[in-house]
């Protein structure tokens, strides 16, 4: 016999395993308008990655695979220790579970997937980079990162993969003559290499940034083919597309989807069926104590602007096709600001600096929309109850899912 | 097949034809704009400026659109035209032309 004390408690306690865990009796019906917002987030949508005309061999078969072997080579890097993959794992959504990416040292940001990359005008959370090609360059030659410079690079590549680089490229000129070419030579990085750079011909600079941004191009041919695959979120939306009985999601993760597509805002920037618009945006998330807020985007535009590996630089094969970094925007609304990033690659910690270490973290946060420390928080206030996050964030599980990638692609070579 | 619609300022009228119909998120694409006068004749020689966001998030476009080039006959195009939300929009272009400078709002819901 339940103590007549304790019946109120209990009464609550099988309310509330109710709620969260009450199976639908009926399907749920969608507006015509929601039906239409959740098939344009399917996977169903994506198609192939839109051409990159800056990249030559961006889908060339040969490139892909030597921009695969590269990735996985810890020899890539001044200590001979770090590879691209150490940080990108594949087995971790091609990114790392730290708030900061650790390489020879620790870098200002959370490692990003590189999932999908392809579909994104921008790279890195500022959007500092306009190609996947001249992404894969910058690392390699950061101090935190790979470390090295690209003589270095050039010469290693040129040499270990000779036959591979000259079937996609040609001939490979010779480096051998150490006057011309130095052991270690590079406009960035640290100053004996950047002496070592300037005492050498413009001609010859320009000799070895070709091949180095043929590297790039290499592993930009592989990351292309990194692409998500179709998860339960899709079972779903193919299954309402086909008007069967909805049996794929239960009561919670049905609710949750109405409230990503409604009143949580969520589509407002992760939309389609990466479920990101690729865009910047400032939603207030907090820095570390003590830190310099991130200048985020506001910065990013300068950078890649400036970048003497850009889409309208020499070492483009499209230098006309540059529409993105044409009328790029600018201007103080920037401040703050990151790219969205895609949600088929959810892996905690989330954020650019890792801030929040679970999803519930993160929607808790979107809840409150606190002002920003820097710039203006662009969302506001949701007012969504506890069980409300629960939902959102069962239906965001649902969105896990493997790449269509075939699996050799996963591994090293 | 394009999408357009008009919109009038007291000194200009603004027709725009979206190359894309209907117009999709996160995808760049053109506008053609047909300036005239609120009586009808074309502009053939405005200096457009475009700005626009959405007024809800206090945010602006993604891209910074701009005329590429005169057409002629009061017809201008537009280049770098991309949304990157669902939602209420309004372009909003500045023409200046035989020296009056007033602004068109365009809304769009998207």
């Amino acid at each position: 016999m339940l103590d007549p004390k304790y019946a109120s408690s209990f009464l609550l306690v099988v309310v509330l395993i109710y709620l969260l865990f009450v199976q639908l009796k009926q399907p749920p019906s969608w507006t015509d308008a929601e039906i239409e917002t959740i098939q344009s987030l399917g996977i169903s949508q994506l198609g192939e990655p839109p051409s990159d005309p800056t990249n030559a061999v961006a889908n060339d078969s040969r490139a892909a695979k030597l921009g695969h072997k590269l990735f996985f080579d810890e020899r890539m890097s001044i200590t001979g220790t770090i590879a691209c993959a150490n940080c990108h794992q594949p087995e971790n959504q091609f990114r790392d579970s730290l708030t900061r990416g650790v390489a020879i040292g620790q870098t200002d940001r959370r490692t990003p997937s590189i999932i999908g990359g392809a579909y994104s005008p921008w790279q890195y959370w500022d959007g500092r980079k306009d190609s996947q090609w001249s992404q894969a360059l910058a690392p390699l030659e950061h101090p935190m990162e790979h470390g090295g410079n690209r003589m270095f690079y050039v010469r290693y590549v040129t040499a270990r993969y000779k036959d591979e680089y000259e079937a996609i490229f040609g001939p490979a000129p010779d480096l051998s003559d150490r006057e011309r070419f130095p052991e270690h030579a590079a406009p960035v990085g640290r100053t004996d290499w950047n002496s070592t750079w300037q005492a050498m011909s413009t001609e010859d600079q320009n000799l070895v940034n070709q091949l180095f941004v043929n590297i790039g191009k290499t592993i930009a041919a592989y990351e292309r083919l990194l692409v998500p695959g179709p998860g339960r979120f899709d079972e779903y939306v193919a299954s309402i597309r086909f008007d069967e009985q909805q049996t794929i999601f239960d009561h919670n993760e049905v609710v949750g989807l109405r409230l990503f597509i409604g009143k949580a805002n969520c589509t407002q920037c992760h939309n389609g069926p990466l479920l990101t618009n690729n865009e910047f945006h400032n939603t207030g998330v907090a820095n570390f104590p003590g830190e310099i807020p991130d200048k985020g985007r506001v910065q990013g535009i300068r950078d890649v602007t400036d970048d003497p590996f850009n889409c309208v630089s020499q070492y483009s094969d499209a230098r006309y096709s540059c529409a993105e970094l044409r009328f790029a925007r600018t201007g103080s609304e920037l401040i703050g600001t990151v790219r969205t990033p895609s949600l088929r690659s959810l892996h905690p910690p989330f954020m650019h600096k890792g801030q929040h270490a679970t999803l519930r973290e993160v929607l808790d946060h979107y809840n409150d929309a606190p002002l920003a420390m820097i710039g203006h928080n662009e969302a506001k206030p949701l007012n969504l109850t506890q069980l409300e996050i629960t939902q959102l964030e069962r239906f965001l599980a649902t969105l896990n899912a493997p790449l269509r990638t075939d699996s050799n692609w996963l591994k090293a070579p | 097949m394009v999408m357009s619609a008009l919109a009038e300022s007291d000194a200009f009228q603004v027709t725009y034809s979206s190359a894309i119909n209907p117009i999709a998120i996160n995808k760049m694409h053109e506008w053609i704009l047909d300036i005239k006068t609120s009586d009808g004749t074309p502009v053939t020689d405005a200096e457009v400026v475009i700005n626009g966001g959405m007024p809800a998030h206090n945010h602006g476009l993604p891209t910074s659109p701009k005329v590429t080039q005169n057409l002629g006959q009061g017809k201008y195009r537009v280049e770098g035209v991309r949304f990157h939300m669902s939602g209420y929009w309004e372009m909003r272009v500045t023409v200046k032309a035989n020296g009056i400078e007033d602004t068109v709002v365009i809304s769009l819901e998207l």
